[in-house]
């Protein structure tokens, strides 16, 4: 079994491809599939219907219990032989229903193979969950084929409608299933039906998963999405909604029904429901002018009958009801594929626009006639079959319940003849103008699927003591005597005068048409839940439209303002609650701090109020270098350092970008605004301030900090806070410097509008007017220090900076690289290295322009990023493949002379992925920001007819 | 441990200058907002380390009773490089909006709520389109139904 589903999604991925180069015949190909699984099932057949199941499973989510178990039992294997050999037919049928040039007809193909597959996973999985996923599956697989022409609303519509609905129920179900699941306490559908869950707990899940069965098999208040899923084309509309997916629900009722018929709940629904829609079905079948609306609604008329019978809990309902569910397989089947066929050479579906087809299309009328015969019940066909079998069952059964259910089957089954012979008589007679519908010729291949389907119908009725085992080892094991058999001819009995009634019943609307139209019209929509399906969605659409334009109307200071308002209420109703305040409070820690404090204060408050971007940016620089003394004379030598060198390169960034930028910031925000921003402003500072307060004073647990020591000595590292980042929390830092890498990627393709790969432009990429002559310049001796100083132009030069960068460029490389490698033991590690490094670009950058920067770092940025991640990646994995875990540490110790003991990790290696990475976001930062943005700039320039976005607006 | 008076105020000016600026409409100050957030949020973590010790490495007569807590440090000095990351993100954001709009003086300004009407406008729109999808499919639905007066007419 999982092997024909695995074939099934492997073969429906290639078949678009296939489809490219086979038409339409891809159809005889991929039918070839199905044709396969229903000949291995028929070898199954016999070892199966023998008593013993087939059984396969596979480990999926232990965890929660879940497996890939699939059971193939008497029952599944019946729905699965309806699915595959129904599903062959069909995609035979589509090899000529369709043409050549049918648009998206690779996709179609595909999803309707799919389906087949997943209708069979459905019915054989035994895991509930499993299932579930299927069925979902199925809902998903019946929306896009509805949806199949795209570009009609009606399609777009009907789809819609099918999956809301189904999904809808699919979920209650999914809830039924839970509690279910929790009360069985396994996953498994045998295992429940086996020792069923009692109490009030079952009663309720039972009702959700039934909500979900009769949502899927379209029964009243639901079916509404039924007729408008005629949209599909008529191919889909066979087999997804007449022979195999509305199934879905009639087969959970039948898998239920010997486990949980007997709840409180079940006759309720089952009976009434199923009762009431196939009366509903049949009154509004009766009243169609479109034969596949007919149809559709004749559909749903008989899905209620089959959850009635199945439902019923009787063994000889359960026997009648899977004989009639095989039936309905056949005759709705080959109903669908001839109205497809009438579509098609008639160009319409309306039978007032049909006539005299059945003495031009005798084979399709024959066809018809033996597919509708045995829908109304009319001997010797498996219908009448079945729905002698059914009545005898009711009958049998004397309870109230029998009596509602022979009620309602009598009077549906009046209505299933009426409407019947409204089909047979609309398609193929004349009307009585005499006119003749054009018609265009089809195929003879076109009529072989619903020929075959039709014949079935009548060989089984003969045969039928011979397929009657496949259904009763599924009914047996409902309660009930188990002698009585399925037969064409069983002698005057009861039943056989309720079919003779049903018949001349069923005449009666017939001739009384007139009488009938009246009583239609009086009665309008009976149950007509389509209408109130559109006025619950579309409220729901105008509710959540009202919603959104509500909440989302203030554009992003208005989401950041909310944000702060719920975390100043929430976090400040906490500290109003809390009982835990420290005893104490230090004024500082010693002398220096307030005053560095008080510097960094005005510095952020000046920020706040400054209307120029550069004295913003300057100003929140002195808090951050302020930062870096209350760091370093707090203890934090490491923090000081790497602190010192963002502020640098954060500070350089700011001004790349604003010098392109109008000096002032655009400020439009009214005084009002600007009161309410100071209130939650200084709400937040103070909420942090206590916080901060609260926090330090509630530690009552031993800080993790004191094991910390200990560890870092292990790892071979003095600096605990580099053996932190490159070790003990090197999970951590992984994940920083792949955000890192996605910051650097992000940036280039910001600002580089095609291609941002590569390096910075080199020297010899310059073109020959900027390089300027050294003729040109005042001083023809002037030493050249920087390699593109001459691509400057005199003015923007500074030969003391050039003189500064070329001294100091090197050493700042070589200490960069030493800090690196001290990392472990002393200041420094990988982020500070690769920092300096990342600084040094910068000068030369700054001191020669964008070609300096090329000269001086002749790299692919993203080749360093990537080989940055892969080192530290790779000392993630490596350990993995000696059998160790994910990041142990591994050290090699040297004795080395004037440096000491030197102990290379692999903690080490981890340091020098971080080292490249950060490089490489500061070399993609100035790349992008730095050379790119001067490009632009220039080029800009160079065009005068270019509109001059820095002129600023006052 | 005891918390700073000192560090305690410097946070909550930072934090409070930071959402200050950050609530206005200009990308700019947005930034500008995230930094002093950024920093006052270091600080914060930094508080929790409480009365600062010598630096946290093991050196020759260290005791590693009188270090300080390595392990707000830790935080922050991811943060802090997270923080320049982030910091040239928005700067690359700014310029490419203001760059490719073109907009001078106003090139770094968020949507307000007149921009939000639009867009709530357009939801209506897709919500308008899928109601008539709806009505589409009714409509076929209904026009299959027999009405009596034409069955007198035939």
């Amino acid at each position: 079994m999982i092997a024909s589903l695995a074939g099934f999604a492997v073969i429906s991925l290639v078949t678009p491809l296939l489809t490219r180069w086979l038409g339409r015949n891809v159809f005889f190909l991929i039918a070839a599939l199905p044709v396969a699984v229903f000949v291995v099932l028929l070898c199954w057949m016999p070892g199966i219907l023998g008593g013993t199941p087939l059984v396969e499973r596979l480990r999926w989510i232990p965890a929660l219990g879940i497996e890939l178990s699939f059971r193939l039992d008497a029952l599944a294997l019946l729905l699965s032989l309806v699915i595959t050999g129904v599903g062959a037919l069909v995609l035979f049928y589509c090899a000529r229903y369709f043409r050549d040039d049918e648009p998206a007809l690779g996709r179609f193909a595909a999803l309707l193979l799919l389906f087949a597959g997943v209708m069979f996973g459905l019915v054989t999985a035994d895991d509930v969950f499993v299932m579930f996923t299927f069925w979902e599956a199925t809902s998903v697989l019946s929306y896009l084929l509805i949806g199949h022409y795209t570009g009609r609303k009606e399609s777009r519509g009907a789809a819609l409608q099918a999956l809301t609905v189904t999904t809808f129920g699919g979920l209650a179900m999914l809830v039924g299933l839970v509690i279910l699941t929790v009360g069985a306490g396994t996953t498994s559908l045998t295992a429940m039906i086996a020792h069923p869950v009692t109490g009030a707990a079952a009663e309720w899940a039972i009702a959700l998963i039934l909500i979900g069965a009769i949502s899927k098999s379209a029964l009243v208040p639901f079916h509404f999405w039924l007729p408008a899923a005629m949209a599909a084309p008529t191919p889909v509309s066979a087999y997804l909604h007449a022979a195999a997916m509305v199934k879905a629900g009639v087969y959970l009722v039948a898998v239920l029904a010997p486990g949980y018929a007997d709840t409180a709940v079940w006759h309720p629904i089952v009976i009434v429901l199923g009762g009431f829609t196939m009366l509903v079905g049949g009154w509004r079948a009766l009243r169609q002018y479109d034969l596949k609306l007919l149809l559709a609604y004749g559909t749903v008329s008989q899905l209620g009958f089959l959850v009635l019978v199945v439902g019923f809990g009787t063994r000889d309902a359960a026997l009648a009801g899977v004989c009639l569910l095989l039936a309905h397989a056949l005759f709705k089947a080959t109903l669908f594929l001839v109205v497809g066929i009438i579509d098609h050479s008639a160009g319409t579906r309306d039978w007032r626009k049909l006539s005299g087809l059945g003495r031009r299309m005798p084979v399709v009328a024959v066809i018809a006639g033996l597919a509708a015969a045995s829908m109304a019940g009319l001997p010797p066909l498996l219908g009448f079959v079945a729905k002698e079998g059914v009545f005898t069952a009711f009958l049998e059964s004397h309870d109230g319940w029998g009596t509602v259910a022979v009620i309602a089957a009598v009077a549906g089954s009046v209505l299933t003849v009426a409407y019947t012979a409204r089909f047979f008589w609309g398609a193929f007679f004349t009307r009585p103008d005499g006119s003749q519908t054009p018609l265009h010729r089809e195929g003879a291949l076109l009529a072989t699927a619903p020929a075959i389907l039709a014949a079935a119908g009548v060989v089984f009725a003969f045969a039928i003591s011979w397929i009657e085992p496949l259904f009763t080892p599924y009914a047996d094991t409902l309660p009930g005597r188990d002698e009585s058999h399925l037969a064409l001819w069983h002698g005057f009995e009861p039943a056989l005068a309720l079919s003779a009634m049903v018949f001349a019943l069923g005449a009666a609307p017939i001739a009384l048409r007139r009488g009938v139209a009246r009583a239609q019209a009086a009665v309008p929509h009976p149950i007509d839940s389509g209408r109130g399906y559109l006025r619950i969605v579309r409220s729901v659409d105008a509710f959540s439209a009202w919603l959104t334009t509500l909440i989302q109307r203030r554009g992003l200071p208005g989401y950041i303002t909310v944000i702060l308002i719920v975390f100043v209420g929430g976090v400040g109703s906490a500290i109003v609650g809390n009982r835990s305040w420290p005893a104490g409070i230090d004024l500082w820690h010693y002398p220096a701090q307030p005053f560095i404090a008080f510097a960094m204060i005005v510095a952020a408050v000046g920020a706040a109020l400054a209307t120029h971007r550069v004295t913003a940016v300057l100003l929140v620089g002195v808090t951050g270098y302020g930062l870096v003394l209350l760091f370093g004379m707090g203890g934090a030598p490491d923090l000081a350092l790497t602190q010192a060198l963002v502020e640098t390169l954060t500070i350089v960034v700011f001004v790349l970008v604003l010098r392109r930028l109008p000096k002032r910031m655009a400020q439009r925000n009214p005084p009002v605004k600007r009161a309410l921003r100071a209130v939650i402003g200084i709400a937040a500072g103070v909420l942090m301030a206590l916080v901060g307060f609260i926090a330090l004073g509630a530690r009552i647990q031993p800080t993790i900090a004191d094991g910390l020591p200990a560890l870092s000595l292990e790892a071979h590292g003095k600096n605990i806070v580099n053996v932190m980042l490159v070790d003990i929390r090197a999970w951590d830092t992984l994940g920083e410097i792949s955000v890192l890498v996605a910051v650097a990627t992000g940036i280039a393709s910001l600002v580089f509008i095609t291609g941002r790969t590569g390096s910075a432009p080199r020297l010899s990429d310059a073109p020959g007017d900027h390089v300027r002559p050294a003729a040109h310049e005042t001083s023809t001796s002037r030493p050249q220090w920087l390699m593109a100083g001459r691509t400057l132009a005199p003015s923007s030069r500074s030969i003391l900076i050039e003189v500064l960068v070329r001294l100091l460029f090197h050493p700042a490389i070589v200490v960069s690289i030493f800090l690196l490698f001290v990392g472990h033991n002393a200041p420094g590690g990988g982020f500070a290295g690769g920092l300096l490094a990342g600084l040094a670009l910068v000068f030369r950058y700054l001191a020669g322009g964008r070609y300096e920067l090329g000269e001086a770092a002749p790299v692919d940025a993203g080749r360093l990023l990537g080989t940055g991640l892969l080192i530290a990646a790779g000392t993630a994995t490596l350990p993995l493949f000696f059998g160790m875990t994910a990041f142990q540490s591994t050290w090699f110790e040297a004795d080395i002379p004037l440096i000491g003991t030197l102990s290379i990790g692999t903690s080490t290696l981890f340091d020098i992925g971080v080292y490249l990475v950060v490089v490489g976001l500061v070399l993609d930062i100035l790349r992008s920001l730095g050379a790119e943005v001067d490009r632009q700039q220039e080029e800009e320039a160079s065009e005068p007819d270019a509109a001059e976005p820095e002129v600023a607006r006052t | 441990m005891n918390a700073s008076l000192t560090l305690l105020v410097l946070c909550a000016v930072m934090f409070g200058s930071g959402v200050y600026v950050m609530l206005e409409r200009s990308l700019t100050r947005v930034l500008i907002g995230f930094l002093l957030v950024g920093n006052a949020v270091n600080i914060l973590i930094f508080i929790m380390s409480g009365a600062p010790g010598l630096g946290p490495i093991l050196g020759a007569g260290v005791d590693p009773d009188d270090i300080s807590d390595p392990l707000p440090q830790a935080f922050i000095l991811t943060a802090i490089v997270i923080n320049l990351g982030v910091t040239a993100f928005m700067l690359a954001l700014i310029y490419r909006s203001w760059w490719l709009a073109q907009l001078g003086d106003e090139g770094d300004l968020v949507d307000d709520e007149s921009d939000d009407e639009i867009e709530a406008g357009r939801a209506a729109d897709i919500v308008r389109s899928a109601a008539q999808d709806d009505d589409a499919i009714q409509q076929i639905i209904d026009a299959s139904d027999e009405e009596p007066e034409e069955v007198e007419h035939r």
